[in-house]
């Protein structure tokens, strides 16, 4: 068994909410589990820490793409998103995928509930 | 001979890279293309220069809630809602961050133009909001008093 720490992306990197409100808007929230280093910042030993960051984040509703988001080393530690869409109905799927610049990468997806 | 295989090899190439290219261009609309040179920038004009915005048009219609104050600029909660119609995309600029360039949203297929997320601040600045509407930006901007640096 694989123990989840900041370089080893599992399912669990990614938590995620789809809920439909009364106004028939689904609003989304994602929290990802990300170091974000800017590549700025110096150890303990006073050497550079490379730069590590998500670049690109995409959602799509039911297969079709909803948000690509491009980020760069300014989104904080743990990079917390809410979007919102019109046109979701309890059940459908919203998918979140991300890419680091370090070529890793995580995807989830989850049912749009009631809220 | 040779030459001609040369020649010919050649000609392969640049058809396979305007392939390449022309497969790419619909891709480059929605995703998989990092705007480079928007996000190493290091002044707020020359990002919003590789971000393509010509003319600006100051616009109350873009809401931006964010502290007056922040204790940690490693972590500002943003919210960002453009009630322009039509509005495509979304850019998040904090002028005077290392670079400024902090995230940019695309929304389709009924995305709202909608995204609240937490952005780090290296000391007290403005946050702008660019918004693309066709061929027009839009902006408005938002002061965030920051106690302590947030970049490392």
């Amino acid at each position: 068994m694989v123990v989840a720490n900041m370089t080893d992306f599992n399912v669990d990197n990614m938590k995620m909410r789809a809920q439909l409100k009364a106004d028939g808007i689904t609003e989304v929230k994602v929290l990802i589990s990300h170091p974000m280093e800017t590549g700025r910042k110096k150890d303990d030993f006073y050497q550079l820490i490379p730069a590590h960051f998500v670049q690109l984040l995409t959602a799509t509703l039911n297969g079709q793409l909803v948000l690509e988001a491009q980020w760069g080393t300014g989104i904080s530690k743990n990079p917390y998103l809410t979007f919102r869409l019109n046109g979701a109905a309890v059940g459908d799927i919203v998918s979140v995928t991300w890419h680091d610049n370090l070529g890793k990468t995580a995807t989830q997806n989850i049912a749009v509930t009631p809220a | 001979m040779s030459g001609h295989m040369r020649q010919r090899r050649n000609f392969l190439q640049i058809v396979a890279r305007a392939l390449a290219l022309g497969l790419m261009t619909p891709i480059n609309v929605f995703a998989a293309i990092w705007n480079k040179a928007a996000f190493e920038a290091l002044k707020l004009d020359e990002a919003s220069n590789q971000l393509n915005v010509e003319v600006e048009i100051v616009s109350q219609e873009i809401d931006i809630i964010a502290p007056d104050l922040a204790e940690n600029g490693a972590i500002v909660q943003v919210e960002v809602t453009s009630r322009i119609a039509n509005t495509e995309s979304m850019a998040i600029l904090v002028e005077n961050n290392p670079t400024p360039l902090i995230a940019h949203f695309t929304f389709t297929h009924g995305a709202e133009p909608y995204i609240v997320t937490r952005i780090k601040m290296a000391e007290t600045s403005d946050i702008k909001v660019l918004v693309k509407v066709g061929d027009q930006y839009f902006s408005n901007t938002k002061n965030v008093t920051v106690l302590e640096n947030g970049c490392g």
